[in-house]
């Protein structure tokens, strides 16, 4: 049975979300370690120690560690992979970040972004923003894997009962410090982690008009707010608004689109949401032959009636 | 400082990809191509950095076949000042990529590398930080602000849930993001005198790299299609279908 370290997301106080659906992928494949790497992580780790199928959490606690700098972490990793399998972090910007470097530093082809776990060493994968879905076998020695967490189904947070022991650290690179971090405050929640999402188009003619009708629908539904990539480049929204083939790739329980045409780029990015609810007064919009529920109908006069009848 | 910059041929990001009948990868015949808009943005950044009088030289890289050429002149159109193709008709993984990279890096001594976090074919997002880990080099991943200080560049990344800001020490390795900035587009005089600036060809075995691939695709094939659902009259019925779904 294969030996698997798994990338703990986490605060240093609590684990999140994305790490269990890691977890899910990583018992697919064998015996599983979290790895909580962090300054002051006590908590995190006893969290990971919690989450059903963890079988044993290595903590490294070290201020090196404490904003995860992919040049601190991954020599870490990589020194502890001596003893692994495969390395399987979720597909967050954390992920991301750490999971190549330590591909790189193994000479492993890192695998990005797994949709399912099909053998030992086989995966499925999407490519070209989802409009192709891959299945890569690996011929490495060891495996290097992300995990799209909307793919896979949460392990339980409780009911397991790891040991957690202490990893030596491999200290501060030297190449690179954390400044510092503006993490918004909205209190919406956050796009790709959002269990709702309306979404606007360009015909909301401009950012008042944007503001005024799309986010008292997100607010009364608890959603997040996002647009299309014409919504952005037409400057309603920033661009960390965007969802589609070159912003954010979402996969919420609903998503909402409003006077949202369809346009490839953005089902690219939200084509896998469990159910779609379209508003479009076009009714030949392409938007309608991917939603679920559509409603054809001016979005001003819906969409303030919709508020109104929540 | 010199600034390497590296940029993919792929698909055209307005283009519909279709699967292969038989299932062995999507269908590039005939089919528009474009810089990869991540790398676009790259090339921009290295640009602005040389009007700021940050950058002196920035040399364009590319891995890829014999039409990879026009990616490289779109960048020197855009204001990159030589190019560099590494020429192959094969698909190179990106940990090869980085390895080929590398090399080049020994090769010209940049003080920066920017390139696209991620290509919009295979969608791997792993060149940069494997270029970073060979180079011994830090990184800076999903930039949406660039500035360069003395040794050090401050890097604005785009996180999970907001932006964080690192300082790496110099030289360094950037992956851009949307918000970095808008790419210009090339000007008719500037694609005339792209033509007549420096583009040299190598191969990867100019650089000792092996490039036969680590994983091996077994089959690709078109996601489920999503069927096409109900249309309700009104907003009485849609607020109905939104209790139904337990949201409302």
């Amino acid at each position: 049975m294969a030996n698997v370290l798994v990338w703990v997301e986490h605060d240093n106080a609590s684990v999140k979300d994305a790490t269990l659906a890691a977890v899910t992928a990583a018992a697919a494949l064998g015996d599983v370690t979290a790895l909580v790497a962090g300054s002051g992580c006590d908590a995190a780790a006893s969290a990971a120690a919690q989450i059903a199928g963890v079988s044993k959490v290595l903590k490294a606690d070290d201020a090196a560690y404490a904003n995860a700098l992919a040049e601190n972490v991954a020599p870490l990793i990589s020194g502890l992979m001596a003893g692994y399998d495969a390395f399987v972090a979720p597909a967050t910007s954390n992920g991301k970040n750490i999971a190549p470097r330590v591909a790189a530093l193994l000479d492993v082809m890192q695998i990005s972004d797994i949709l399912s776990v099909e053998g030992p060493k086989t995966f499925t994968r999407p490519t070209y923003a989802g409009n192709a879905i891959a299945t890569v076998e690996s011929s490495d020695a060891k495996l290097v894997i992300t995990v799209r967490g909307t793919a896979f189904a949460k392990a339980a947070a409780t009911g397991g009962s790891a040991s957690v022991e202490a990893a030596a650290g491999t200290g501060d690179a030297g190449l690179s410090s954390f400044v510092g971090a503006e993490i918004a405050k909205s209190e919406r929640p956050e796009l790709t982690s959002a269990k709702i999402i309306v979404s606007g188009g360009r015909a909301l003619k401009d950012g008042d008009t944007f503001k005024a009708t799309i986010f008292p629908l997100a607010d009364k539904l608890g959603a997040a707010v996002g647009a299309s990539r014409a919504a952005v480049d037409a400057g309603f929204v920033p661009n960390d608004y965007q969802v589609g083939q070159t912003g954010k790739i979402v996969a919420p329980e609903v998503y909402i689109a409003v006077g949202i045409s369809g346009a490839i780029q953005h089902l690219a990015g939200m084509k896998d949401s469990k159910t779609i609810i379209a508003i479009n007064k076009d009714e030949d919009a392409p938007i309608f032959q991917v939603a679920d529920i559509g409603l054809v109908g001016d979005l001003f006069t819906v969409v303030p009636e919709l508020v109104g009848k929540l | 400082m010199k600034i390497l910059v590296p940029v993919k041929r792929v698909i055209d990001y307005n283009v519909k990809p279709r699967v292969k009948a038989d299932g062995t990868g999507v269908d590039l015949a005939n089919v528009k191509m474009s810089m990869n808009p991540f790398d676009e943005i790259a090339v921009e950044e290295a640009i602005r950095l040389k009007e700021k009088g940050v950058a002196t030289e920035i040399v364009a890289v590319s891995v890829g076949p014999a039409k990879a050429q026009e990616t490289l002149r779109t960048a020197l159109a855009m204001g990159a000042d030589r190019a560099i193709l590494v020429q192959t008709e094969d698909e190179v993984e990106p940990l090869a990529v980085a390895k080929i990279l590398k090399a080049i890096v020994e090769e010209e001594t940049p003080g920066l590398v920017i390139l696209g976090k991620q290509a919009i074919d295979d969608d791997s997002n792993q060149v940069g930080q494997m270029l970073a880990a060979l180079t011994g080099r830090p990184q800076g991943t999903f930039a949406s602000k660039v500035e360069v200080s003395g040794e050090t560049v401050a890097v604005t990344r785009e996180v999970d849930g907001g932006l964080e800001t690192v300082s790496l020490k110099l030289p360094a390795i950037v992956t851009t993001d949307l918000r970095l900035n808008e790419p210009r587009y090339a000007s008719l005089p500037n694609i005339m005198k792209a033509k007549s600036k420096p583009l040299a060809t190598k191969a990867p075995s100019d650089f000792g790299v092996e490039t036969a691939p680590r994983l091996k695709t077994l089959k690709v094939v078109e996601p489920p299609v999503r069927q096409a659902g109900i249309k309700v009259a009104d907003v009485d019925a849609l607020v109905a279908k939104l209790k139904e779904l337990g949201v409302a």
